[in-house]
């Protein structure tokens, strides 16, 4: 695909943008429960990387994972449905905001453990090559993964076998309220170079930045290279969870911070590259999409309570019930 | 009729499967030279890339192994160390085995764990020595524990087969026990053995101990008559099976080499006693409660279950019940 066109990468990010703020409404409205992780101010980072991908490759993300689902291409109103709890959602109503999983489309799930991406998709990327497809990989993490040693193993994993694994770490500036100065001895980049792994840092807030660097690591890891990581500096314009919106983490970021960090917006920088007719009319197709997936979310049936352990054995495996 | 030893029928089960499907492949440490003499030989017949020495990264190769199952290959693995399963639960529990549900049926992840020389090796003391096979069963992994060369060799086969994660306990106990063996067959699931048929008592026993358990029963039978029920698979149990046996015998001891508390034992003694109405209290014989096996080979044995316990269970459960 490794997709150029401004117009499809402003309408990833619009999408995801109004996405999110439409599943916050859901989250307080009661129609979403247990809360969200939203994307907000980070949409640049899953759209360029994804704008890069072909139809045969894989990834996998993290707690704040809807973006990278639909940047994927995900049907957003099985989305949706899959964080209101529907049959229709993508997962069935079995995963949820931290496991929406589209396998069709290459999504092996978001995650809700820090840091176990990375290994899962070295392994999908290392099968499917030797089964003959030229298939890459994408694992999306946040800057606090970068201190759990499963994911760092990772990296030596895939560097060793040479798969061909784009390391994508979203540096947010917090590990929910820990900042990066706190957390992270030496640095991130220094953490790939560790393991001979190429790294380069880039502006998460500009989808066509993430996009071009993306391009070019996919292209290097096609010919034969071996893993790549990028930092993308981003900023969370909103709440680690949904929570916070109730219990108000105030201290651990500073007002004028947040209104810098909200400045650089990834959907505002992108909607320039268009005219405003062609933005316009975007906006108007995502509002209409999302719409009709609200509609489809909350008219879509609950799971029956029956089949709570429905998909929990794929060989079919059935389970003595809890009751007396 | 050839005779076979537990290890090789776990040679031959790999060396099967590699070679009947492609999407197969081993990983682990130290398995291209076959450091646990179970892979001896495999690297060579089917190359370093199906036969993989991993760096010693078990979290990562473990999650890369569900990765791999993800798309679509069937990964073995082989731990050499049982206490290693500690380090890799969240990977197996947390990944593998919550991956078909929580995307709501869109995947299988059929990794195969196996665990060659489970259990105490007399002398590798505290963080070699586990037995963690009840942890498995609580968290819902398939767990099988085989007990004989045949069992060794079709419940492995199985277990490659099998569309979901199996942990395979190959304990210790038994990795040298051998037998004749006609035919070599798949085993299936959830399926119990009855070694030796009684009447008086069902004794279950777990892996190696089986072996311990008809040996003791030989010794008494002419005091008691014993019958010997073999699980082979702890999850999913065949309590149907257990079930017809205790239905006859009235009375039920278990001998399990795990720890007391939350232990396999306690739940074979309930799932029994749910169903069937006893004769005598039934009775286990475990480790004790919270037990680290210590280095001395005389204290490494005291907190393993042994033929004495288990014979004075027997008798305990025989004279609770007359």
């Amino acid at each position: 695909m490794t997709d150029a066109d401004p117009v499809r990468l402003y309408r990833t990010v619009r999408l995801i943008r109004r996405f999110e703020e439409r599943a916050v409404e859901l989250v307080h409205g009661g129609q979403i429960v247990g809360g969200i992780h939203p994307y907000l101010g980070q949409e640049g980072i899953a759209a360029g990387v994804c704008a890069a991908l072909d139809a045969d490759d894989v990834l996998a993300g993290t707690h704040r994972g809807h973006g990278h689902v639909l940047a994927r291409g995900a049907d957003p109103a099985r989305m949706l449905a899959e964080l209101c709890g529907r049959v229709t959602g993508l997962n069935a109503g079995r995963g949820g905001s931290m496991h929406a999983a589209d396998l069709s489309i290459g999504v092996l799930g978001a995650n809700a453990i820090v840091g176990a991406s990375g290994a899962i998709i070295t392994g999908a990327v290392w099968a499917h090559r030797r089964r003959g497809r030229d298939t890459v990989g994408v694992s999306f993490f946040g800057d606090g993964a970068v201190n759990e040693g499963m994911l760092l193993e990772a990296f030596n994993l895939a560097a060793l076998w040479r798969v061909p694994v784009l390391f994508v770490c979203e540096n947010n500036g917090y590990a929910t309220t820990m900042p990066v100065a706190g957390a992270v001895a030496g640095s991130i980049a220094g953490r790939a170079a560790a393991f001979g792994i190429p790294a380069v840092g880039v502006d998460g807030q500009d989808p066509e930045t993430v996009r071009v660097a993306a391009c070019a690591a996919v292209d290097r890891m096609r010919a034969g290279g071996g893993p790549e990581l990028i930092e993308a500096r981003t900023y969370r314009f909103d709440v680690h969870h949904t929570f916070e919106h109730a219990v108000r983490l105030d201290d651990y970021r500073p007002p004028d911070e947040v209104t810098r960090g909200r400045a650089r917006d990834p959907v505002r920088i992108q909607g320039e590259r268009l005219t405003n007719t062609d933005r316009a009319a975007v906006d108007a197709e995502v509002e209409a999409t999302l719409d009709a997936a609200v509609r489809f979310a909350l008219s879509s049936p609950e799971p029956d309570p029956a089949d709570a352990l429905t998909y929990l054995y794929a060989s079919g495996l059935t389970v003595r019930t809890g009751g007396g | 009729m050839p005779r076979l030893s537990y290890r090789r029928a776990l040679t031959r089960a790999l060396g099967d499967e590699l070679a009947r499907d492609e999407a197969v492949f081993l990983l682990g440490e130290d398995v291209q030279v076959g450091a646990s003499l179970v892979t001896t030989g495999l690297a060579k017949r089917f190359g370093t890339e199906r036969v993989r020495d991993t760096p010693l990264s078990e979290q990562a190769f473990t999650s890369f192994a569900t990765g791999a199952a993800l798309a679509g290959l069937r990964p073995v693995i082989e731990f050499q160390i049982p206490s290693l399963l500690f380090l890799v639960f969240e990977q197996i529990v947390n990944h593998a085995h919550k991956f078909p549900l929580m995307t709501g049926g869109q995947c299988r992840v059929p990794v195969t764990y196996l665990v060659p020389g489970s259990g105490s090796r007399t002398g590798w003391a505290g963080q070699h020595s586990d037995h963690p096979y009840s942890l498995f069963a609580h968290v819902g992994v398939v767990t099988v524990v085989p007990a004989t060369p045949a069992d060794a060799y079709g419940l492995l086969v199985t277990a490659i087969r099998h569309d979901d994660p199996v942990v395979v306990f190959a304990p210790a106990g038994a990795m040298d026990v051998r037998d004749d063996v006609d035919d070599l067959v798949p085993v299936p699931l959830g399926r119990g053995r009855i070694h030796r048929f009684g009447d008086d008592v069902t004794v279950v026993a777990i892996g190696h101990l089986v072996h311990d358990a008809i040996a003791v029963a030989e010794e008494l039978a002419d005091q008691v008559s014993v019958e010997v029920f073999d699980p082979r698979t702890l999850y999913p149990f065949d309590i149907d099976g257990l079930t017809e046996s205790v239905t006859r015998t009235g009375r039920l001891v278990v001998l399990d080499d795990g720890n007391r508390a939350c232990g396999m034992a306690a739940e074979i003694i309930a799932s029994v006693v749910e169903r069937v109405r006893l004769l005598a209290p039934p009775r286990r014989v475990t480790r004790p409660d919270g037990a680290v096996l210590p280095f001395a080979p005389a204290l490494d044995r005291a907190v393993q279950p042994g033929r004495d316990q288990l014979a004075t269970a027997i008798h305990l459960t025989m004279k609770d019940g007359s």
